[in-house]
């Protein structure tokens, strides 16, 4: 019986001294009718040398690409000793550290985090993680509403609106509506520079007059583009609205931390935790992180760790502020969250030390360097330009003469993933296509999707209305 | 010590960094940061002999016996862990396309019909990352349904007062009204109290079955024609599914949406917090607005199903499709549990369950529900030792650890005062309870004799009690450098 280690013999003893016959007596307490027949979509159990083998096949079919796509999730190195620490079991197979004498492993680890990721957005106070970026980034919206204070006389009623930029990632926007309307909160969206592909302040004239909580700021944003941060920053506290600063946490060893925007910094940072650490894994496990000012530390959702002293009076950590969660004020708490993603925090924790300061800005200008040099000899191909004019950050924006889907399907036949087709979220801007080339990405590779692309988008253009042929050696 | 306490300026780690630094010239002035973080500047020695250490000082399921109530640690199989880090599986991006990725796409299909087999539901959606976003998706899912058919007058949710505190904050969260139904002395719902509460104004019932009092809900099915008379729907907290795997099926019960913790019943690690997984199942008249991205199969090739072809979906709840990793996890432990294996978790986490409950009660422990089968799980309350020895659930939990058992859940369910929730799991050897319950009976002999020990635990571990009430006070979440 797989994972279970009773005897017949232990059995026996067992059930004498629970005074019954057999395990089935001990459901006798569920009605008849309710005892199932048997699972008929469960197959037969695998040995562990079966189900080996069957999950290498299945990983074999899907391959290795040389891979260009980033739109939020991103393919860094992750040091070998990362994962091997992470997959301890004292790591691996702990709970919740509600045992905090019993959790001290986890919970300092936790406390490290805090204060790394505290110092990398610049900001006050960091909790121990939310589930990824994108609900992180709902999480905030909803810490907003409740942070938020009317400016006297414009009435009593919370203001239940956003100020969401259409240059936040697309998905984001969605999740944020799916979890946030339901409690009657509107985002409204604000459209991007058609040149730059930022957001223009003074664009935002017609949102002043104290309707909105906050205001979403992306650093990059999700062409890549750099937002004017400083004066959206500005603006959002010169007319009573919260500044959320979503980040990315590897550009943050490059750009100004958003606890430094404006005048008196983002009052929240959130973002996809996933760049420190976390492989790719088809999306998922991440995890979303979010640092606010001190201030706002009570209206924060999730765990968050404290360091005390124990009755010796020696340091010791303990989950504290727990009076924000459901499990003690139910349904006034901050959030529903409860198990967050602790265990990829123990990652992005050890990914943090091994890096240090300068591992992670090297990072962060490889990925740089690599993405503009990516954009260069793309570019350079008849048929393929760069959309937006202003700096960006590891990611780019390209147009092409040709559909992307399809070119996309030709470069995949090449082992090739070319990028993120902006078709469905940004019809306006045309073919355009999202790409980004990480510290992983070598000059050979970048030579390799020039060549397959500047052979598809000729071949397209000399014989347009065929279908491209994606392998000519097959 | 702290790792910041261990690092010096300008100590590097040159090998896990690009070896070239790239001189970054277009990103103007007024982007650029002005001072580094403070990330630790350490070794990779260093590091790694830091965080082992550390691990060194957790309780685990892989070190210790945790019988933490409603959490359901067993064992977590390292087959799992081994298969879900295969390289082409981490590799893969969240947005590469669908024809890349059909070997973990057929993965999550299968997943998914295994788990529309055990609950008995019509469809599932793997998307939600945890349990409480399951939670969130089927009230969501409610409250969708309900609008659809123009029924706005619907604006509250009804809770058992037994529920985990998810369930109601789950509710604020979906903008509904939370009404508590009180529970009755053999730790079923109070029928006559939820009978008096329905009306047109409920949206539905939120029921975990076995309750966390450790029993089944015999009248569930009273209860959901209940709360179907009078207009509402019945949300399944699939919590405690490890006590009837196999054996009951949620879907014939009558419930209408159902969300699993696979990192508690399919036995995905918990991580120190983290990450789970919260699938969320529902009947053929909530299929409709389960969360997207769900997989597809048409012919042979799998798909996403999205909001394209879903459009009544309640959305997305993540930037991707969920804890893959996680769901990669859970899948390759219902393979290798197959069929049987599944029957058999319910059966002997019961037996684990009812085998200390009967131990324990014969050595002078108070069952809080003594005429009641344990289910996976069973609630004990040192109500009367209190008022004996002034030795309180906290005081006793702590004394296990020095015992080398992790405590069982404390002071939940909030309704049995001074309670232990006890949860042992099927992956526990007998020899395994008889220590735990030896120890068990230690401490309760200490806390009639010397009771300042039990009061005073722990006493071995790395850090003595800690002042929760000074970690509040004088908030300190983040180290700053000094002098």
């Amino acid at each position: 019986m797989p994972f279970i280690p009773h005897t017949d013999a232990d059995v026996k003893a067992m059930l004498k001294s629970i005074g019954v016959n057999s395990i089935d007596d001990l459901f006798d307490e569920i009605p008849e009718k309710l005892r199932a027949g048997k699972l008929t979509q469960v197959p037969e159990g695998l040995s562990e040398m079966d189900i080996g083998r069957l999950m290498q096949t299945r990983a074999n079919q899907d391959g290795a690409y040389i891979n260009f796509i980033g739109a939020g999730a991103y393919e860094h190195h992750i040091p070998a000793a990362v994962w091997e620490i992470v997959s301890r079991g004292e790591f691996y197979s702990a709970y919740t550290p509600y045992q905090a004498e019993a959790s001290q492993g986890t919970l300092q680890l936790l406390y490290e985090y805090q204060t790394m990721m505290a110092s990398l957005t610049g900001m006050d106070v960091s909790n121990a993680s939310l589930y990824d970026g994108a609900s992180g980034l709902a999480e905030a919206v909803l810490m907003a509403v409740r942070a938020h204070t009317r400016t006297p006389g414009t009435g009593k009623k919370t203001a239940r609106k956003i100020l969401m930029p259409s240059t936040v990632h697309p998905i984001y926007h969605r999740v944020v509506h799916a979890i946030v309307a339901n409690q009657n909160i509107e985002l409204v969206e604000i459209p991007h520079c058609t040149e730059g592909g930022h957001t223009i302040p003074e664009s935002l004239r017609q949102y002043e007059g104290g309707e909105f909580a906050a205001l979403v700021i992306p650093q990059p944003n999700f062409f890549g583009v750099l937002e004017e941060v400083d004066a959206l920053t500005d603006w959002a506290h010169a007319h009573n609205m919260l500044a959320i600063g979503l980040v990315n946490p590897t550009a943050l060893a490059l750009l100004t931390p958003p606890g430094q925007w404006g005048a008196k910094g983002a009052d929240i940072a959130v973002g996809e935790g996933q760049p420190l650490g976390a492989p790719l894994s088809s999306g998922g496990p991440y995890y979303g992180f979010m640092c606010c000012k001190e201030a706002l530390v009570r209206q924060m959702p999730g765990r968050i760790i404290g360091r005390t002293v124990d009755k010796d009076g020696k340091p010791g950590f303990t989950l504290t502020l727990q009076a924000r969660e459901q499990h003690i004020r139910r349904s006034k708490a901050t959030s529903n969250i409860c198990t967050n993603q602790g265990l990829v925090v123990a990652a992005s924790t050890i990914y943090m030390a091994l890096l240090g300061p300068d591992g992670l800005e090297r990072v962060a200008q490889a990925c740089h360097a690599n993405t503009l040099a990516l954009v260069d000899r793309l570019t350079a191909i008849k048929g393929v330009t760069r959309v937006f004019n202003r700096p960006v950050f590891h990611e780019a924006v390209l147009r092409l003469e040709v559909p992307v889907s399809e070119t996309l399907r030709a470069l995949e036949a090449q082992g090739i993933l070319g990028g993120y087709d902006l078709a469905e979220h940004y019809p306006h801007l045309g073919q355009a296509l999202l790409v980004c080339a990480t510290e992983t990405r070598t000059q050979e590779d970048i030579e390799q999707y020039a060549f397959h692309l500047e052979r598809i988008v000729s071949k397209r253009r000399l014989d347009p209305p065929c279908a491209v042929k994606t392998n000519p050696n097959a | 010590m702290l790792i910041f306490e261990q690092s010096q300026t300008n100590r590097r780690n040159p090998s896990q960094a690009p070896l070239v630094k790239a001189e970054v010239k277009d990103i103007p002035e007024k982007f650029r940061r002005k001072k580094r973080p403070l990330l630790p500047e350490v070794s990779e020695m260093q590091a790694v002999r830091h965080y082992t250490k550390l691990s060194q000082l957790n309780f685990s399921i892989d070190t210790h016996f945790y019988p933490l109530g409603s959490c359901t640690m067993k064992y977590n199989p390292r087959a799992c862990n081994k298969l879900a880090m295969l390289p082409n599986l981490l590799g893969r991006h969240p947005y590469a396309p669908e024809s890349t990725g059909q070997g973990f796409l057929a993965c999550m299909y299968e997943l998914q019909e295994m788990l529309k087999d055990v609950t008995g539901m019509k469809a599932v959606s793997l998307t939600p990352l945890a349990g409480a976003q399951g939670e969130f998706a089927g009230v969501a899912m409610i409250r969708a349904y309900h609008d659809s058919r123009g029924d706005k007058g619907r604006t509250e949710i009804l809770v058992p007062d037994a529920a985990h505190g998810t369930n109601p904050a789950t509710a604020v969260m979906c903008g509904y009204t939370v009404r508590e139904i009180p529970t009755d002395g053999n730790g079923d719902v109070d029928i006559e109290s939820l009978k008096a509460a329905v009306g047109p104004q409920t949206a539905g019932l939120m029921l975990t079955n076995p309750s966390t009092l450790g029993v089944f809900e015999r009248e569930i099915t009273e209860i959901a024609k209940i709360v179907h008379d009078a207009g509402g729907l019945l949300y399944y907290d699939g919590a405690n599914l490890n006590a009837i795997l196999g054996r009951v099926k949620p879907g014939d019960m009558g419930f209408d949406v159902i969300h699993l913790n696979l990192h508690k019943t399919f036995s995905t690690p918990h991580g120190g917090g983290g990450p789970g997984a919260g699938p969320v199942a529902a009947s053929s008249r909530l299929e409709p607005f389960l969360p997207v991205p769900i997989v597809g199969k048409v012919q042979d090739k799998y798909l996403w199903e999205t909001e394209k072809t879903r459009p009544k979906t309640i959305g997305r709840l993540s930037a991707n499709m969920g804890n893959a990793g996680v769901l990669l996890r859970a899948y390759v432990y219902a393979r290798l549990l197959g069929r049987e294996g599944m029957h058999r978790v319910a059966e002997f986490s019961t037996l684990n369950a009812n085998y200390i409950m009967a131990e324990l009660a014969k050595r002078g422990f108070d069952m809080a529900f003594p005429k009641r089968r344990a289910t996976h799980e069973f609630v004990l309350t040192f109500k009367k030792l209190k008022d004996e020895t002034g030795v309180s659930a906290m005081d006793f939990a702590k004394r296990l650890l020095d015992k080398g058992f992790h405590a069982p859940t404390t002071y939940f369910p909030l309704l049995v005062p001074e309670c232990f929730l006890i949860e042992p799991t099927e992956t526990e050897a007998k020899e395994e309870l008889d220590r735990f319950i030896a120890a068990m009976e230690e401490i309760l002999k200490e806390a009639r004799t010397n009771a300042e020990i039990v009061k005073g635990a722990p006493h071995t571990l790395p850090v003595k009690r800690l002042d929760d009430v000074r970690a509040a006070r004088e908030l300190d979440l983040v180290w700053k450098r000094t002098g």
